[in-house]
Parts: structure tokens; sequence; C-alpha cells
């Protein structure tokens, strides 16, 4: 393999990773918000008390991915420059500025409100713990409004121009909103909500399963499948709008998503395929006439651009093609599940005894079904970019860094192996922390006693103080 | 001399917020990673208790480095690329050992109780292993990535001196932050680690400005020699009175705070000598700081954002320490 992919390959490995935990964290922080808020709206004793538990048990959930998305987001800092050091020399301009208002966003939130969210409860009146929460609910989702306003232009861009073979900006307003902007955002902030919303349902249901945590379980069962139930339909439309804009702007990447080689009128909606990029072909067709033309166009004989048009400049076929089918697919599942689950629950009652085995089996099963679909998203836009970095402007491959393959390679194992490792970690802690919630509301309560307002994200924290 | 105007200045704006940002997270996550690589000789107790002395501060002293390089790659993307790109290696170990040893903060109280003495084991293995990687980033990056048999031979020597001057970092935090046992023992621990880092810091002081003329050029002339002298004279007053210190009793007692302070007085000293030397180069004898910045147009806008902030991030920083002021207590479960 050449450096060029290897180093996308390593990017790749550690953007993927690095993406799993703000993908929770930034509507978890919403959700936490409103855990907080039905505890405090709670009269009733025995039902205060759950939603209190579900707001410690969840906030430390909380902790444990933000702990993970800040390590994995120190190292993506890190390998702007060593693996694009191009990128940063050509598009600084632009990038800088929003990178740098993304990483004063993250540590503005990290300094000051993390710290008595996560330890202050009690040292703090509730009003002003509330609104801690609420601000890092909102911190996390004003860094995401700048990463994807600096991935967007990548994808889209607009407001700038070129001197020298050097980007400079002239609008920034257009930099910010351009044309792919508002699409990809709310899509995303949807991603978010509805992996949160099959963490909890999930979690909750394994709890149940498991016979622990009565009290709370069922209730953050329902507000996440009340959540998934709701949003995935308004998903599924905000991800057709997106790809009439991608249509629009990248018609190749949609080509590659579709499949479709060659232009053509009342193209089919491939079920399945196997694109080969070096024959310029598919085998083993599987497909309804006309649907993908109807789909894009609305118009059954529309005609579809095919990748002819774009030689040299489309992605490669085979990953964007699956990665789509993938999201596509896993979207469908959740729909199925959360609106089955949902009526199946609600005809129980919400009762955790009533509720039947088998759909706490499926939601437990579908527990990390929010990472598979988001993942899949993020290489179907990501890899239906290339060859450019930035859209028709920049080439990855003129932005490459000149380190050798073999090192490459060396660091793509050791960081692949260190991920794995810590995602067998966090995935094991959350089934630990899951079967005994118990354990981890001593722990908290423990720390909630002996720790000042003001701590950061500290798991344990000092008791006596002169 | 004449004034620079605004647009000339704001480069170096940005390389004095950079230089500070590193020093600050030099500083202070040194004296995270150096109680790291004591983890190892600590009971299980106190292994606890060292976690606990820096559990409040090691995320925001982590997000120093992240502002120090988001600063170099916002505001000195060319840079950003050559030297992340000569340091590439090293980057890449440093940040596995800052992955290890930040999640093990997470895991080791969450995870099950077996497995605690792997994440020990994890963030005794994360902070050697990134403080031995910013020794030899550190030396590198000095010595302008020059080739040759005696650059890697300078970058080996910080590799190995910087973590022993984080271990003392370390123990002197303890010194401070502890009672009892395990600070005696931190007495003797940052004795032990006394002699090689002074060792350490008097060979790379030499090796230095014979490893690059314009080092040599910037030390050595008259009279500016005799003003710099100033470092390295505070510098030896400052170590022999640690030393000093070090032997006393009074270090258990009211003054337990003294060795850490100078300690700090040593870093500050060695990174204005450091700065002395390097500037006005972003990469030394390669690379100005005017060549390597962001058009004026863009460093205005990160500008702005970052007089909003870094006031507010430094108020809060004191604040966290006036809160964990005072010793550290043992750690009770219930």
């Amino acid at each position: 393999m050449d450096a060029l992919l290897l180093a996308r390959m390593q990017f790749a490995a550690n953007i993927t990773f690095h993406i799993l935990f703000p993908t929770i964290t930034i509507a978890l922080g919403w959700l936490l918000l409103f855990f907080r808020w039905r505890y405090l709206r709670t009269a009733e004793p025995l039902g205060k008390q759950a939603w209190l538990n579900a707001y410690r048990f969840w906030t430390k959930v909380f902790a444990l991915s933000f702990a993970l998305g800040v390590v994995s987001g120190v190292t993506m800092s890190f390998q702007f420059g060593t693996n694009w050091p191009g990128f940063m020399e050509r598009a600084g301009n632009v990038a800088g500025p929003l990178l740098g208002y993304e990483v004063l966003t993250a540590f503005f939130l990290e300094a000051g409100f993390l710290g008595i969210m996560l330890f202050g409860h009690g040292k703090v009146s509730e009003r002003v713990h509330l609104l801690a929460t609420f601000f890092v609910a909102f911190g996390t989702t004003l860094s995401a409004f700048w990463i994807l306003a600096l991935n967007s232009w990548m994808q889209t861009p607009a407001g700038h121009e070129i001197v020298n073979g050097e980007f400079h900006v002239r609008s920034w307003a257009e930099v910010i909103f351009n044309p792919s902007f508002p699409y990809r955002f709310v899509h995303m902030l949807l991603a978010s909500a509805l992996t949160c919303a099959f963490l909890l349902a999930g979690l909750s249901a394994w709890q149940l399963l498991k016979g622990a945590a009565p009290n709370s379980a069922p209730r953050v069962l329902r507000v996440g499948l009340t959540v998934a139930a709701a949003l995935i339909p308004l998903q599924i439309f905000v991800g057709d709008l997106h790809g009439l804009n991608t249509l629009e702007h990248q018609p190749q990447k949609i080509a590659a998503m579709e499949g479709v080689w060659e232009t053509e009128r009342g193209a089919p909606l491939l079920l399945f395929a196997i694109p080969d990029d070096a024959q310029r072909t598919n085998h083993f067709e599987i497909g309804i006439p006309k649907l993908a033309s109807f789909i894009l166009k609305h118009d059954v004989d529309a005609e579809i651009r095919g990748l002819n048009e774009f030689r040299d400049a489309h992605p490669p076929v085979l990953p964007v093609f699956w990665a789509f089918r993938v999201m596509v697919g896993m979207g469908v599942l959740m729909l199925v599940s959360a609106w089955a689950g949902w009526f199946v629950a609600r005809r129980a009652g919400w009762r955790a005894e009533a509720l039947p085995r088998r759909l706490l089996w499926l939601l437990a099963g579908m527990t990390f079904s929010g990472w598979v679909a988001t993942v899949a998203g993020w290489y179907v836009t990501e890899i239906g970019r290339q060859p450019f970095l930035v859209f028709g402007a920049l080439r990855t491959a003129e932005v490459a860094s000149q380190v050798a393959a073999p090192l490459i390679a060396l660091t793509l194992a050791l960081y692949v192996t260190v991920y794995l490792a810590l995602m067998l970690a966090y995935v094991g802690v959350l089934k630990y922390m899951a079967e005994k919630p118990e354990e981890v509301l001593a722990i908290d309560a423990q720390e909630q006693a002996t720790t000042p307002a003001g701590a950061i994200t500290a798991p344990v924290v000092s008791r006596s103080f002169r | 001399m004449t004034w620079m105007s605004f647009d000339e200045l704001l480069p170096v704006i940005f390389m004095a917020l950079m230089g500070l940002s590193m020093l600050v997270y030099v500083v202070s996550d040194g004296y995270d990673l150096g109680v790291g690589m004591l983890m190892h000789r600590a009971t299980a107790e106190q292994k606890d208790v060292m976690v606990a002395s820096i559990g409040p501060f090691w995320d925001a002293n982590e997000t120093w480095l992240v502002l120090g390089i988001g600063i170099l790659l916002v505001a000195f993307p060319k840079a950003h690329g050559l030297v992340l790109t000569e340091l590439y290696l090293p980057v890449t170990l440093m940040l596995v050992g800052l992955i290890l040893r930040g999640v093990a903060f997470d895991f080791r109280v969450k995870a099950q109780a077996v497995r605690k003495p792997m994440w020990d084991r994890a963030f005794f293995a994360g902070s050697l292993i990134a403080s031995v990687a910013q020794g030899w980033m550190l030396g590198r990056y000095v010595s302008g990535f020059g080739t040759g048999w005696n650059y890697p031979v300078f970058a080996g020597a910080i590799a190995l001196a910087l973590p022993m001057a984080y271990v003392l970092l370390g123990a002197c935090w303890l010194i401070m932050k502890t009672e009892g046992e395990l600070q005696q023992r931190a007495v003797e621990w940052a004795r032990l680690a006394w002699t090689p880092m002074v060792a350490g810091l008097l060979l790379i002081s030499m090796a230095t400005p014979w490893i690059s003329a314009t080092v040599r050029q910037r030390w050595f002339t008259l009279p500016e020699m005799i003003a710099l002298s100033a470092i390295p004279l505070m510098t030896g007053v400052a170590l022999l009175a640690v030393r000093a210190l070090l032997g006393t009793r009074a270090v258990r007692g009211a003054i337990c705070w003294l060795p850490f302070v100078l300690l700090i007085v040593v870093f500050v000293l060695g990174f204005l000598g450091l700065a002395y030397s390097l500037y006005p180069y972003v990469v030394i004898d390669r690379l100005t700081i005017w060549q390597a910045a962001s058009s004026p147009a863009a460093l205005k806008v990160i500008l702005a954002g970052v007089c909003i902030s870094v006031p507010a991030i430094a108020a809060y920083t004191v604040f966290s320490y006036r809160v964990f002021g005072g010793k550290t207590g043992e750690l009770r479960y219930a």
C-alpha cells in the first residue's frame, strides 16, 4: 500500500474512534438536563429518587465518554500536522480560526462547567447546578457547530478566494454557512440524539434483563424509546434533504453512493451490487428499476449523472456504495425497532415486569446501533469527498506528508491496537456499570460528599482541606 | 529599531501565547507525569492518594497542550506541518502515552476492582512513555532537527533528563500536597531524582551551544552575555536551595511548598533561556515566526476569541488551585 492510503487509513482510524464519543456527549448533555429537570419537577419521592439516580448514573457515562473524547481529540489536533501538513499551509486561513474557536469552546466548557456538573451537586444551588448542566450541553453543541462548519466547508467550499495557491477568506458568513452546512449540522445533531436514545434504551433494557436499577431503568427506557421513535422519521427526512443537497453540489458522490457508472435516464435503485473500481462496472446487480431517479429527482425518467463524467475526480465506489447501504439499512432497523418497541412498551404500560423479554433483548442488541449508522454515514461523506480534501479545489495527495510508508504502517498498527483495547474497555465498563449501578451511585455519593465545587473531571478527589 | 506595525506584531503575540501555553503545560502536566512515574514505588493506598492529589488538575493541565499545539496549528500552520512531520514517531508515542494515562484516571475507579492494578500499570507506563517522548521532541526541536551522529545523542540525553525533571517536580508536588509516610517517601524520591536531573541539565546546557551555531552566537556575545549570565546563576542557586531544603526537617513542615515553587522558577528560567536562544525562529535556522504565520486577517479573528477565553481560563485555573489547596486526604469509599 502507498503512503497516502496508509495516512488516510490512520486518520480515518483516529477520527472514527474519536467521533464515537462526541456523538454520545453532544446529545447526552441535553438528556442529562432533561433528567435533571424531571428530578426537580417530580414531587413523588420514589420517582424523584429514580430521576436523580438516572441523572447520576448517566453523568458517569458522560464523564467516561468525555474523557475518551478528550484524549482522542488531542490526538486529532496533532494528526492534522503529521498526516496532512499541506492542509494547514494552504487552507490554514480558513481552517485555523474555525478549529481555534472549537478548541477555545471546548477548553472553556471543560475548565468551567463540567467540574460543577460532575462534582458540584449539593455544593452549589440547584439553579446554578441546572445552569451548569445547560452550559455543558450547550458547549458540546457549540463545539459540534465549529467542527461541522469546517467539515462542510471542505465539502462545499464557499466565501474564499485562492491567491498563490493559498486560501483567503472573503466572507466568514459564507464560509461558515456554506451550502451543505445546515443539512450536515442538523443531520449530525439528530444522529447524536438517536445514538444516545438507543444507548439509553439498550443499557436500560440490559439492566431490566439483569434485574438492576428497577426504579430508574424503566423511566430511562421510556425516554430512550420515545426520543428514538420521534426522531428517526425526522432523521430520514433530513437525510433525504441532505442527499438532494449533495446531488446539487457533489454529484459524483451521489453517483458513487448509487453505483451509477454511466450517465443514465431512469436509474435503478441498487439493493445489492459489488462495484468494481478497476473495470468501472458493477457485478451481481439487484435493483429496483427507475427508483433512484425517482428518489433523487422525483421523476422516474430523470437523468442521473454517472461517474463517467468525473474521470479522475470521483471517489472509490465500493466503500462509498456499501457504507451508504449500511447507514440506510441501520436506519431502517432503528425505525422498525423504535416504533415496534414504543407501541409494545406502551401497551405494557411501561411497567418493568410487563415488558416482554424479547423486546428487551432486541433493544439491548441495538445499544450501539447509533454508532454503526453514524460511522457509516461519515464514511459515505468523507470517502465520498475523495480525491479532494477541499472539494474541487485541493487534492488530498497534494497535502500529504513525506513520511515513509512503513513508519505510517507502524503507527497505524499502534493506534488501532490502543483504540481496540480502549473500545473493549469502554463497552466492558459500561456493561459493568449497568449491572452494578448501586456501586456507581455509592462511589458517586462519596465523591459528592468529599468534593467542593470547581473540581475538574477527576474520579477521586481530596477529602480534607486546611 | 523602529516599532513594528500591528500586523507585524501579531505573530509575536501568538508566539508569546504559544510559549506561555507550552510553559504552563510543561510545569503543570510535568508534575502530573512525575507523580505518574512514581506510582510503581508506592503502596496501593498511597497510589490512591497520589492520584487524588493530581485528580482535580490533570485534565485542565493537559488542555494547555491542546491550546499550545492549537495555536501552532492555527497561527503558524507552516511550522505545524514541518515540526510534526519531523517528530512523527515521538508524537505518536507521546499521544499513546497520554491516552493511556488519561483513560486510566477514569477506568481505575470505574472498572472492576481486580482490573485496578492493570490500570495503575497503564497509568505508570503512559506517564513514562509521554515524558520520554516529550524529552526527545524537545531535543530534536531545539537542535533544529539536524542530521548527524551528535544530534540523536543530544536528543537522547534530553529524553532521559526531562523525565528526571518531571519526577523531581512530581516528588516536590507530593511533598507539598501529602503528609505522613508518603511525604517522607516523597522526600527520598526527590533526593534520588535531584542528582541525575542536575547532571542532565548541566550536560545539556554545555551541549546546546556546541550543537547549534546560532545558539552559540546568541549566548557568547558581549555585552549580552553578562546580562544573560543571570539566568544560569539564578537556576544554579534555585537548584542548590532545593537540594539543601530536601536535607532539612523543615521541608516536611511549614515550608513544604518551597521546593516545588523553586523548581517552577527553574523551569521558567530554562524557558526564558530557550526563548532567547530561538527568537525569532519557530524552527531554528529554518523558519521565522513571520514566515510561518497565517495571514494577519486570520490572526485577528483568532485573537478576538483568545482575548475572551484566555483570561477566563486563567481565572478559573487560579480559582481551582485555591479550592484544592492544602493537603490531600486519604480516600474512603462507601
